[in-house]
């Protein structure tokens, strides 16, 4: 493999999971029209999905999902050991995603209404970065195929992968899409990192996050546009924590279990 | 200019004719609001009964036809030491049917920076040059401020403009083009009555303006309130989104890209429209942003709105379609800015 006669170095990849539903994952294995490129472009020494062969020589870890428990700390911590390149994939891994709704209830209650008097072992839902150091992250409900690729290329050819810093907004728009707010629908594109071409609102549904929120997102603006425009406490608080996007900024309304 | 009318019969059949061999864009519906309320789009027609020729304004403008969000300049084939490079920017003649006046205004400014400059856009030109407009004359809605921009009468820059009187369109011609087209469907000379009818419905459309800024010292002010809290008050409620950059008709700031494919074998380099209103639109190399603050980003948007585009070419950037206001979640529109910067003392 070369880039302008400069030979180019054929990373050695691996992928992880922990808890999350393992669709970013899928995502990689089924764009079946590149994927003969992207195994042309890297080496794959781990893949449950696509091949029950094991190789621990890798240097680049693609880790998918939250860290739930003690188990999953100690094996994500193996594998930020070994990876010289870390990368968090999707929202579960970004921002803690869906799971961690269950962090804002009680947790023997929220065990015993889906397990029932099954003893289970789950902690408090993390992100990777409370765990490890992550070197990128690649957010999404799920990823983005192409942005999957956009980063591997800017890793083989050693450019520093940066997301956009513009919100959901500017793709819907070059869509030529008719804004969801128009329509009554409540959306949270003005604050979420776009890179995900609109996909939801473009489709009439709003956005819900799941990209992590945009660089210096206007909240305090934004939380008072929901408001004026008629929408309840409780639907901005439903939509605002699903994914975990927007922890730690107070304007937003929080649920109460 | 020359002027001749039409009937509406035939003015369909132009339509058909131009359909069966060009692209033909116009004002059609795309989804309905809230309350009901029809939201249109300017898009291919694939027959005369989608045209909405009565549709009140369209949400984004038609510049994307000619400026496209994002566009490839060129592509690359590698090779060990050099590279071939390839480059299209022929199109095949087209038509956009239904343009308002300030919307051909509009391409008259970007025509201004696209094909007068030292470095003309060939990429642009070629989309110019190949795409026939026929424009149509609309009763103002209430926060069209086209008037206050001058920009409500168009004289030039397209090849038919229709004036609808009732069983025809009044046509001012404004092309070779547009003369050849029209005279193949029975274009009639324009008659006394043609005349009395068409002053009629302008100063009906002059008679409903209902919004006006005052723009006669603006450029002044945007130099003389500067530091005002204006901005302030205004950037404190915007979300830096920019919408209101990717709906305007004359906004033409851009970046490029350049991507290579998987196998390293071939690149692209691309041209994508952009806003001055985005965190790092004024990010440089070392990771320094002259802009951080929303309300000086702002600013600038107007700055080069009413105050550098007057400097450069002696009129403002702006059309007054007030696009910009309607697609703004947080209520910014040049109206209510210049009128606080005109009053700014109440603040």
């Amino acid at each position: 493999m070369k880039y302008l006669g400069i030979p180019l170095e054929k990373p050695k990849v691996a992928f992880f999971g922990f808890t999350g539903c393992e669709g970013c994952q899928l995502q990689i294995a089924n764009k079946e029209e590149t994927l003969a490129d992207l195994l042309g472009a890297v080496e794959v020494m781990s893949f449950r999905l696509i091949s029950s062969d094991k190789d621990d020589g890798y240097d680049i870890a693609f880790v998918e999902g939250s860290i739930t428990t003690e188990g999953e700390v100690e094996r994500l911590k193996k594998i930020r050991a070994q990876a010289k390149i870390l990368v968090a994939i999707g929202a579960c891994a970004c921002l803690g995603g869906v799971n961690n709704l269950r962090s804002r209830f009680p947790l023997d209650e929220t065990i015993q209404e889906v397990y029932g008097n099954h003893v289970i072992e789950s902690g408090p839902v993390r992100k990777l970065s409370e765990v490890v150091t992550v070197d990128y992250e690649l957010p999404g409900c799920p990823i983005s195929k192409a942005e999957f690729e956009w980063l591997v290329r800017h890793v083989i050819v050693g450019v520093i992968p940066q997301l956009p810093q513009y919100p959901v907004c500017v793709e819907c728009k070059q869509r030529i899409k008719t804004c969801v707010f128009d329509m009554g629908i409540m959306c949270m594109g003005p604050v979420t990192r776009a890179g995900c071409n609109a996909i939801c609102p473009s489709n009439h549904m709003g956005c819900w996050g799941c990209r992590g929120a945009v660089d210096e997102a206007n909240f305090e603006s934004f939380i008072e546009i929901l408001r004026e425009r008629g929408f309840a406490e409780r639907e901005i608080a439903e939509r605002a924590n699903f994914f975990n996007a927007f922890s730690g900024v107070d304007v937003i309304p929080q649920l109460e279990g | 200019m020359l002027y001749k009318t039409i009937s509406k019969d035939n003015f369909r059949k132009m339509l058909e004719g131009l359909m069966e061999n060009n692209e033909v864009m116009g004002p059609r519906w795309r989804d309905r609001d809230a309350q009901g309320n029809k939201i249109y789009r300017f898009l291919k027609l694939n027959n005369f009964d989608e045209l909405e020729l009565d549709y009140t304004r369209t949400y984004s403008s038609p510049k994307n036809f000619f400026l496209p969000f994002k566009e490839n300049l060129a592509t690359y084939k590698l090779g060990d030491s050099d590279w071939e490079q390839d480059i299209h920017y022929t199109i095949h003649p087209r038509v956009i049917v239904g343009m308002r006046a300030c919307d051909i205004n509009a391409l008259r400014k970007l025509d201004e920076v696209m094909l007068k400059s030292v470095y003309p856009n060939p990429y642009y030109s070629a989309r110019r040059e190949n795409t026939i407009i026929i424009g149509l004359d609309h009763e103002p809605l209430e926060d069209c401020f086209c008037r206050s921009m001058g920009a409500d009468v168009a004289l030039r820059g397209f090849d038919l403009f229709l004036t609808d009187i009732g069983d025809k369109y009044f046509v001012a011609i404004g092309s070779d083009t547009g003369y050849r087209i029209l005279n193949q469907y029975d274009a009639q000379d324009v008659t006394e009555d043609d005349q009395l009818e068409f002053k009629r419905a302008k100063q009906e459309i002059e008679s409903k303006f209902k919004t006006q800024v005052d723009v006669t010292i603006v450029p002044e002010l945007m130099d003389l309130e500067f530091e005002s809290e204006v901005w302030e008050k205004w950037g404190d409620k915007c979300l830096s989104c920019g919408s209101c950059a990717m709906v305007c008709p004359t906004c033409y700031c851009y970046g490029t890209e350049e991507e290579v494919d998987l196998t390293f074998t071939h690149a692209t380099k691309s041209r994508c429209l952009y806003s001055c209103n985005l965190l790092d639109f004024a990010m440089v190399a070392g990771g320094h942003n002259f802009r951080p603050d929303s309300h000086i980003r702002l600013k600038y948007r107007y700055y080069h709105q009413f105050r550098g585009f007057v400097e450069a070419f002696n009129q403002s950037l702006c059309v007054g379609c007030n696009r910009c206001g309607v697609a703004c979640l947080a209520g910014i529109n040049p109206k209510d800015v210049i009128d606080d910067l005109i009053t700014t003392e109440k603040l």
